[in-house]
């Protein structure tokens, strides 16, 4: 009898140990698979470093051979290579987000404030559907469909607008252009840049709005007092979300653009500007390895302008965003600890 | 909060303000339509003209010995292949790292200086660009295995790269709301913390986790870019992830488009099985029909998942 309770009693204390055991291994997996992260984002930035250093320091002759090819003769140096490609990058981005962010404010609006219920429920999961349409069909209905389809309005904005210099020159036809891609882009970075100014006004708090309207305001009047300031910062980190995905877009440009490599403001005619990530797209499967490390280099500078973007949401926001995926995403009020305390738990 | 509007309204008579309201109505009224047209017009695109071509014979057969226009047309099954195995390798690598990071994040480090880098890291991390994800890849194997490495596994670790923020982000939400009580229900009981999180917090938030996935893997089941860098294509049916290039449903998509038009004699029209000049963009209508119904398929099975069985319905 003592036996067995001595035996028995050992069991329960390995299996303790064990479980003990079990929990330190399990708390160790989770940290490390938390530091492969870390592990990743560096290997990211070192293996191109590694494979874009022939291009900036390794043989002269070898890389401007590389760069003279790519560029079709234009050049021989790196940055006379890569800055027409970054200024039409952001040309392409930054006016895709112009025209987004007030479509998407709109529509976040409508859905917040003013449909009802069901149809703002139909229509924040349309959109969020629009999110995951592949790009390479984006591309593929921007060069069959949208690029027939928008000339007549583009000729009609040059012969109207042409005095503005973004819409001089000669409207080409196919309209394989900076505003073409622009407008494609428009489409992609929408859902984002809606469905998260969407949940930040959604958690402006009742009472704010309650109080605007009580003091007589209309519907904007109330939305401009209290829904747009309550969600300033969140907008904006959307737009520079919405910026970086336009930034990394590839396959909507490399399919629709005709490529040019100019710094050049004519956004109705075709092959005057060529964005990075549609370049390296291009280019790459003819490449040999000096040329890919150019593109390579290419890409990194792609993937720094990228990070200064996502850095700045993150800064302008963090507060924003990190409230948001606390515990007490489930009461609005809560979003903004200056209107009412709130305990932890909720 | 006053600066903007309340001090100046006095100025303004009612009626413009009024008017105010109602233009501003009328202009988000029209934004919201405005917004639906394109999902319309895309789909209302892939599908007329993708169904000229989808068909039994084009799902189950590849590209093998096709030639322009003419008449074995051809068909996706190499590309559904390797859409498939790059997708479940991809989803095999980032899920296991996801998932642990999430708990990690949420279970153990309280806003400690290691959760708070990762944090950061996995932000700037869901910020990278596609394709600079399909040039790491290739970056990585033609370090370790020469030049030119390029097959379906680069191209599941460059997805991979894609998907993991996504898989993190969804699963901390996902264990985020399940309430303390459980946890500490599950403490009280003497259950350890391991376990505790397995069966009670994984256990509880398990729906909202498939879901998660199922919304990331649509995500990066139409990613181009980094698979036309990181895996290429191929005509035949290549079944090895490891050897040589393989198709994938995008990239073959963007291929057709890139081809252009086939060049058809007039006697080649003219014969039984005739040369068809813009085959090449009917196979792209084709696939992009058969990539957006896998997209929509896997959008609306998780979403339905995350709406039937989140955690307020338990």
């Amino acid at each position: 009898m003592i036996h067995t309770s001595s035996t028995h009693s050992t069991s329960t204390f390995v299996s303790r140990t064990l479980c003990r055991y079990a929990d330190t291994i399990f708390k160790y997996i989770t940290l490390i698979a938390g530091l492969i992260i870390l592990f990743i984002l560096t290997a990211v930035t070192v293996f191109l470093l590694i494979q874009a250093a022939p291009a900036m320091v390794g043989d002269k002759n070898q890389t401007v051979w590389a760069i003279r090819s790519l560029s079709g003769g234009r050049t021989i140096h790196f940055w006379t290579y890569v800055g027409p490609l970054i200024f039409g990058t952001i040309l392409t981005s930054f006016l895709a987000l112009v025209c987004a962010l007030f479509i998407a404010l709109g529509v976040a609006l409508f859905i917040t404030q003013y449909a009802p219920r069901p149809l703002a429920f139909i229509l924040s999961h349309v959109i969020d559907l629009l999110a995951a349409v592949p790009s390479v069909i984006f591309g593929l209905w921007g060069g069959l469909v949208l690029v027939p389809s928008t000339y007549p309005f583009w000729k009609w904005m040059n012969t109207y607008f042409g005095w503005i210099p973004l819409f001089s020159g000669q409207a080409s036809n196919p309209p394989r252009t900076v505003a073409t891609v622009s407008l494609v882009l428009t489409i992609m970075i929408l859902p984002i840049i809606c469905s998260m100014a969407r949940d930040i006004f959604q958690q402006t708090p009742v009472l704010l709005k309650e109080a605007a309207l009580g003091l007589g305001a209309t519907q904007w009047e109330m939305i401009k007092l209290a829904v747009l300031p309550f969600g300033k910062k969140g907008v904006i980190s959307a737009a520079m979300l919405g910026l970086g995905r336009a930034l990394g877009e590839t396959m909507a440009v490399l399919m629709i653009l005709s490529p040019g490599d100019l710094y050049s403001w004519k956004l109705l005619v075709a092959s005057q500007n060529q964005t990075i990530a549609a370049n390296i797209a291009a280019q790459f499967p003819e490449s040999d390895s000096a040329g890919v490390s150019v593109l390579i280099a290419t890409g990194l500078v792609l993937f720094v302008i990228t990070f200064l973007v996502n850095i700045a949401a993150h800064h302008l926001t963090g507060n924003a965003i990190h409230t948001k995926q606390k515990n007490n995403i489930r009461h609005p009020l809560c979003i903004n600890k200056q209107f009412i305390r709130c305990s932890e738990t909720d | 909060m006053q600066r903007n509007g309340l001090i100046t309204s006095p100025i303004r008579s009612l009626r413009s303000r009024q008017y105010h309201d109602h233009a501003m109505t009328i202009l988000i009224y029209s934004t919201a339509c405005l917004a639906l047209l394109p999902l319309i017009a895309i789909l209302w695109s892939t599908i007329s003209h993708g169904s000229t071509r989808f068909d039994w014979y084009f799902l189950t057969h590849n590209m093998k010995g096709v030639v322009g226009g003419l008449y074995p047309y051809g068909g996706v099954l190499n590309a559904i292949l390797g859409t498939l195995l790059i997708t479940i390798t991809a989803t095999l690598i980032s899920v296991p790292i996801g998932l642990f990071t999430a708990i990690y994040m949420v279970e153990y480090a309280h806003g400690g200086v290691i959760s708070t880098m990762i944090s950061f890291l996995v932000d700037v991390m869901s910020g990278i660009p596609s394709i600079v994800a399909g040039l790491f890849a290739y970056a990585l194997f033609s370090f370790f295995f020469g030049p030119g490495c390029i097959n379906g596994f680069v191209g599941a670790v460059a997805l991979s790269i894609l998907m993991i923020p996504t898989v993190i982000r969804s699963c901390e939400q996902m264990l985020d709301i399940v309430p303390r009580d459980l946890r500490e229900a599950s403490y009280a009981l003497g259950a350890t913390k391991s376990r505790t999180i397995i069966n009670i917090v994984l256990r509880s938030s398990l729906p909202g986790i498939v879901s998660g996935v199922l919304l990331a893997i649509a995500r990066v089941i139409g990613e181009t870019a980094p698979l036309l860098i990181a895996s290429g294509s191929v005509s035949f049916t290549n079944l090895n992830l490891f050897n040589g290039r393989m198709s994938s449903l995008p990239v073959y998509v963007y291929n057709q488009y890139a081809e252009g038009m086939a060049v058809c004699s007039a006697s080649a029209r003219a014969a039984v099985h005739p040369c068809i000049p813009g085959i090449r963009m009917e196979r792209a209508w084709a696939a992009a029909l058969v990539l957006i119904l896998i997209v929509l398929f896997l959008n609306l099975i998780g979403r339905f998942i995350s709406h039937r069985f989140s955690v307020s319905h338990l």
